[in-house]
């Protein structure tokens, strides 16, 4: 078997590509998909860690992890939809009514 | 070189290089499909490990309902490269995250240099693992709880969409 640190270090790879994207698009749903990204590579790091200790309570994490992505990318999509609708474009960049 | 290192070198670069499309892709449309590239990697990855059922999950869950959400609101917006191009206010941040990166990435090496996530010692594998019925059980028997508060959270979304969606009466 190969040594855990290469399943770790791909994870860690993949986290920083998405945090990499978090940081220089400003579109909301490449964005959204970084942050997708970011949670995948948790679960990679997850499984493998399952894998190499021979117990299955990763995968618990892992399901757990797919239902929290699927509930904010609903939540999420939808408030992307809702600004559109009200200002007719999502720049993050220019949404800031509310700040302080 | 064995058939692990073959599949992880194989399955590794199409992952990272299909995610290194993801954030550089000027059209939102290729953006996901490239995403759904890097899922199906992710879900070899797993099959790999052992993970048969999440695999399953993965492809069916990730690359079959969320990335069909995205190619959704996708269309609807049709922000096809729009948003973009018009101005940026932060022109900086780009390399500065860039930067950060790099630097995050070395301080991943230098803890792995360090030798210091060692590699458990796998015994042999039960002949159930990866499969539905350990994960069932476990669900409903150590993580019931988390469980229930999953359930919950989906409730909660559920009924935040649908009053996010729900049109004005004024």
């Amino acid at each position: 078997m190969l040594p855990i640190t290469y399943y770790v270090g791909l994870s860690a790879m993949l986290f920083t590509i998405g945090a990499v994207g978090v940081l220089i698009r400003r579109n909301p749903i490449i964005m959204f998909m970084s942050i997708e990204l970011m949670l995948n590579s948790a679960n990679l790091a997850f499984i493998s860690f399952s894998r190499y200790l021979n117990r299955m309570d990763g995968h618990i994490f892992v399901f757990i992890i797919m239902t929290v992505a699927a509930a904010e990318v609903a939540v999420g999509l939808g408030i992307i939809v809702a600004i559109f609708k009200s200002r007719g474009d999502v720049n993050v960049d220019d949404l800031s009514e509310m700040k302080g | 070189m064995s058939f692990e290192l073959f599949a992880f070198v194989i399955l590794g670069l199409v992952a990272v290089v299909s995610g290194i499309a993801v954030i550089t892709a000027k059209n939102p449309i290729h953006a996901v499909m490239y995403l759904v590239t890097n899922f199906f990697a992710l879900a070899m990855f797993y099959l790999v490990l052992a993970a048969q059922f999440i695999a399953f999950l993965q492809i069916l869950v990730y690359a079959g309902a969320i990335m069909v959400l995205f190619l959704f609101v996708v269309m609807i917006l049709n922000l096809t490269g729009a948003i973009e191009s018009v101005r940026d206010k932060l022109p900086a941040q780009k390399w500065i995250a860039v930067a950060l990166a790099v630097v995050l990435m070395l301080e991943f090496a230098a803890i792995a240099g360090s030798g210091s996530i060692a590699t458990p010692r796998a015994g042999a594998l039960a002949e159930s693992f990866g499969t539905s019925k350990p994960i069932g059980l476990l669900l409903y028997s150590q993580y019931l709880l988390p469980f229930e508060v999953t359930s919950v959270l989906l409730l909660i979304a559920m009924v935040g969409s649908i009053v996010l969606a729900r049109r004005r009466e004024d």
